[in-house]
C-alpha cells in the first residue's frame, strides 16, 4: 500500500493538516474507483472459502484493516484469531471503538499503526493491560479521531468522494492530533474540518445471514458496517449461517450488504464469540474477564493465548476450549432471558 | 433514608432530563440516570446510544454501548451514522460524559496524561464518541467524583470541548452556537457555568458538604452562585426505584 505522504508529494497536493497526525491510507477516490473497476468481482458467483484460506489470501502483512461491529458486539472473531495464528505483521487498524477485537490483534503483536477513536478499554469491563502497554510503549503509530469522524471517513469512501466536512473535533487536541484539515464552507463561510476518506485494504464483518454469493442480512444495529462494507477494497464476510439465495430474494429490503461488495464468505456459527450477537447469544463476560486478568502476568498471558489461539487449529477448536456447545447454549439463554 | 455518593449523583442528574427530550448516554451512571428519569419524571424521555440503539425499553443495564440491551424493544435499531448525524443536525438535547481531567471551562480529557503525546505517562481509550457528543448535543453534563487531580487548571489534553478558552471560543472554533457544558454533578456539589465568563459556578452544595471542602478538592478557582442552595437529597421514591428497578444488582450504585 503506498503511503499518502509519497502520493501527496507526487501529486503536488498542498496538504495542511491541522495537527500532527498522519494519514495511513490514500483517500484518492479515483485510485479507489480504478481498484473497484479492476478487482471487485461483478459476477454473481459462489464465494465460499475457509478462514485459513481467506486470511492467507486476502490479508497481507502491512495491510490496513477495518473491523465490523462494535468492540465486543458482532465482531468477526474467527478471522481475527486466524490473523494472529498466521502471525500477520505491521497491520494498520481503524480503532473505531475497537475493544476486544483490538485486544486480540494486540495479543498477536500484529499492529503497528492505528487511527484511534477508542482503544485499550473494554467499556464497562475495564482496561486491557496488554493493549495499554503496547500503546504506551510508542510501538504503535497513532492518529487521533472520534467515532463519528471514523464513521464519516468510511462514509466518504462509501460515497466515492475523497473527503467530507464535519463539525466534530474542532477546537480540541483531538482535532490537532488528527490529520483533518480546516476548511471554509464555500456557501456559508462556516468553519469545518475536512476528514479524508478511509478506504481500508480489508474490511471484515460478521453478519447473521448470507447466501453463498455474499448477499447479507444483519439483525439489530448496523454500527458503521454499511459504510465499511462499501469503503473496503477487499471485504471478508463471516456469517452465523448460510441461507439459500431464494431466502434473500424473498425480502430484498433486508439485504444490507450486496454480493458485489463481497470477496469471500465463510459460515462461522457463534462467530462473534466471546462478543454479543444480537438475538443469538450474549457476550461471555466470564471469558472476557479471564482474558483481562491473564494480561496482568506475562506467563499467564502467554499460556492463555497458547490455550485459546495458538494451540488450537481453528475457531471451532477455540470454542472447545471455552466449554463448547454447552457454554454457548448458556449464552444463548442469557440473550433470550434478557429481562431476568 | 441513607444513600451513597453514587446514588446521590444519579438522582440529581435524573432530575435534569425533562420529558419529551432526547439524551445520548453511555454505560454506567449516565445510563442509570436516564433510566431513573424515564421511570419517575420523564416517561417519554428518548434514550439513544451512539452505536445505533434508539428508544429501547431498557430491561437492565447495558454492559456496552452497542450490546443488544441498547435496542431491546426499541423504536429503531439504527446505526452510528444515524445517531451521530442526528446529533450533528441539532436534535439531541442532552448527553453525559466522563473523563480523567476537567478544567474550569468544562473541557474534558479522556485521552492521555503526560506532556509528550507520543510517550504518554498514562494512555486512556480516547474520545470514542465523547468529542462528537460534546460538540453536537445542546447540553453536556458530567457525573464525576471531585478532587484536585481531576478538577485541574491545565488539563493535559482536550479530548472533548467544553467552552474551550471562554466566551465565544466554541463559536470561533466552528462549533455549533448555543451548545456546550451544562451541569457537572459531583460527589460534593452541583456546578453550572457562568453566563458571562463560561467558568464553573457552584449552584448547590450537597447536604453536609462545606464550601471549604469543595474548594480543597478543586484545582482552580470556582465561582459561587448568588443563590447558592443545598442540593435536594434523593427521595424515597427515587432511591427505591434506583435500587429495585434500575440497578438491582448494584453494578453502578455499588461501585463506590
Amino acid at each position: 500500500m503506498e503511503s499518502f505522504n509519497e502520493y501527496a508529494e507526487e501529486r503536488k497536493v498542498t496538504y495542511k493538516p491541522a495537527g500532527g497526525g498522519r494519514i495511513f491510507t490514500n483517500p484518492d477516490a479515483d485510485r479507489a474507483r480504478a481498484y473497484f473497476r479492476d478487482q471487485k468481482p461483478r459476477k454473481l458467483t459462489e464465494k465460499v472459502t475457509t478462514i485459513q484460506e481467506v486470511v492467507n489470501g486476502l490479508v497481507n502483512d502491512g495491510d490496513y484493516i477495518g473491523v465490523g461491529g462494535f468492540g465486543a458486539n458482532r465482531i468477526p472473531t474467527a478471522v481475527l484469531h486466524e490473523i494472529v495464528r498466521q502471525k500477520k505483521k505491521d497491520l494498520g487498524v481503524a480503532g473505531h471503538t475497537a475493544t476486544h477485537d483490538f485486544q486480540i490483534l494486540i495479543g498477536g503483536n500484529c499492529i503497528n499503526r492505528c487511527d484511534i477513536a477508542y482503544i485499550i478499554g473494554l467499556e464497562a469491563r475495564g482496561l486491557s493491560k496488554a493493549a495499554r502497554k503496547a500503546v504506551e510503549s510508542g510501538a504503535i503509530e497513532l492518529t487521533e479521531w472520534t467515532n463519528a469522524a471514523l464513521t464519516w471517513r468510511y462514509k466518504a469512501a462509501a460515497m466515492g468522494v475523497s473527503f467530507l466536512p464535519v463539525r466534530c473535533m474542532l477546537g480540541t487536541d483531538t482535532g490537532k492530533r488528527s490529520a483533518a484539515v480546516e476548511m471554509e464552507c464555500p456557501f456559508t463561510g462556516s468553519k469545518y474540518l475536512a476528514v479524508p476518506a478511509l478506504y481500508p485494504d480489508v474490511g471484515i464483518i460478521h453478519v447473521h445471514r448470507a447466501d453463498v454469493y455474499g448477499n447479507c442480512q444483519i439483525d439489530g444495529i448496523m454500527v458503521a458496517d454499511l459504510d465499511l462494507a462499501r469503503a473496503a477494497r477487499r471485504l471478508i464476510i463471516t456469517t452465523e449461517r448460510f441461507v439459500p439465495n431464494e431466502y434473500i430474494r424473498r425480502d430484498p429490503a433486508r439485504t444490507v450488504i450486496p454480493y458485489y461488495l463481497v470477496d469471500a464468505v465463510i459460515e462461522v456459527p457463534f462467530g462473534s464469540y466471546p462478543g454479543n450477537m444480537a438475538y443469538e447469544y450474549f457476550s461471555d463476560e466470564e471469558h472476557l474477564r479471564e482474558w483481562l486478568t491473564a494480561e496482568g502476568d506475562p506467563e499467564s498471558y502467554a499460556s492463555f493465548l497458547e490455550k485459546h489461539i495458538y494451540g488450537v487449529k481453528d475457531f471451532n477448536g477455540y470454542l472447545d476450549t471455552i466449554g463448547g456447545l454447552k457454554r454457548l447454549q448458556e449464552l444463548r439463554l442469557q440473550e433470550n432471558l434478557v429481562e431476568k | 433514608m441513607e444513600y451513597n455518593d453514587m446514588e446521590l449523583m444519579i438522582c440529581l442528574a435524573s432530575r435534569y432530563l425533562e420529558d419529551d427530550s432526547i439524551v445520548v448516554v453511555g454505560t454506567g451512571a449516565p445510563c442509570a440516570a436516564a433510566m431513573l428519569a424515564q421511570k419517575i419524571y420523564s416517561p417519554r424521555l428518548m434514550i439513544m446510544f451512539e452505536a445505533g440503539g434508539i428508544g429501547p425499553l431498557l430491561p437492565s443495564m447495558p454492559i456496552s454501548v452497542g450490546d443488544s440491551r441498547t435496542f431491546y424493544r426499541g423504536l429503531v435499531a439504527g446505526s452510528m451514522p444515524e445517531v451521530m448525524e442526528t446529533c450533528q443536525r441539532g436534535l439531541v438535547d442532552y448527553t453525559f460524559l466522563g473523563g480523567a481531567q476537567i478544567d474550569q471551562y468544562g473541557n474534558i480529557n479522556s485521552t492521555m496524561v503526560g506532556s509528550e503525546y507520543q510517550k504518554p505517562k498514562v494512555r486512556f481509550p480516547g474520545s470514542g464518541g465523547a468529542n462528537d457528543l460534546a460538540s453536537f448535543c445542546w447540553k453536556t453534563m458530567m457525573i464525576t467524583p471531585q478532587d484536585q487531580r481531576r478538577f485541574t487548571e491545565n488539563i493535559d489534553f482536550i479530548t472533548s470541548p467544553g467552552y474551550l478558552t471562554g466566551p465565544g471560543a466554541r463559536e470561533a472554533a466552528g462549533l455549533p452556537p448555543g451548545s456546550g457544558p451544562y451541569k457537572v454533578i459531583t460527589n460534593l456539589c452541583v456546578i453550572g457555568f457562568d453566563e458571562d465568563t463560561k467558568k464553573m459556578k457552584v449552584e448547590s452544595t450537597h447536604p453536609g458538604i462545606t464550601q471549604e471542602s469543595i474548594i480543597d478538592n478543586t484545582g482552580f478557582g470556582l465561582l459561587w452562585s448568588e443563590d447558592l442552595t443545598v442540593s435536594e437529597p434523593p427521595s424515597e421514591e427515587e432511591l427505591s426505584c434506583l435500587r429495585n428497578e434500575v440497578d438491582p444488582y448494584r453494578y453502578i450504585i455499588g461501585r463506590l
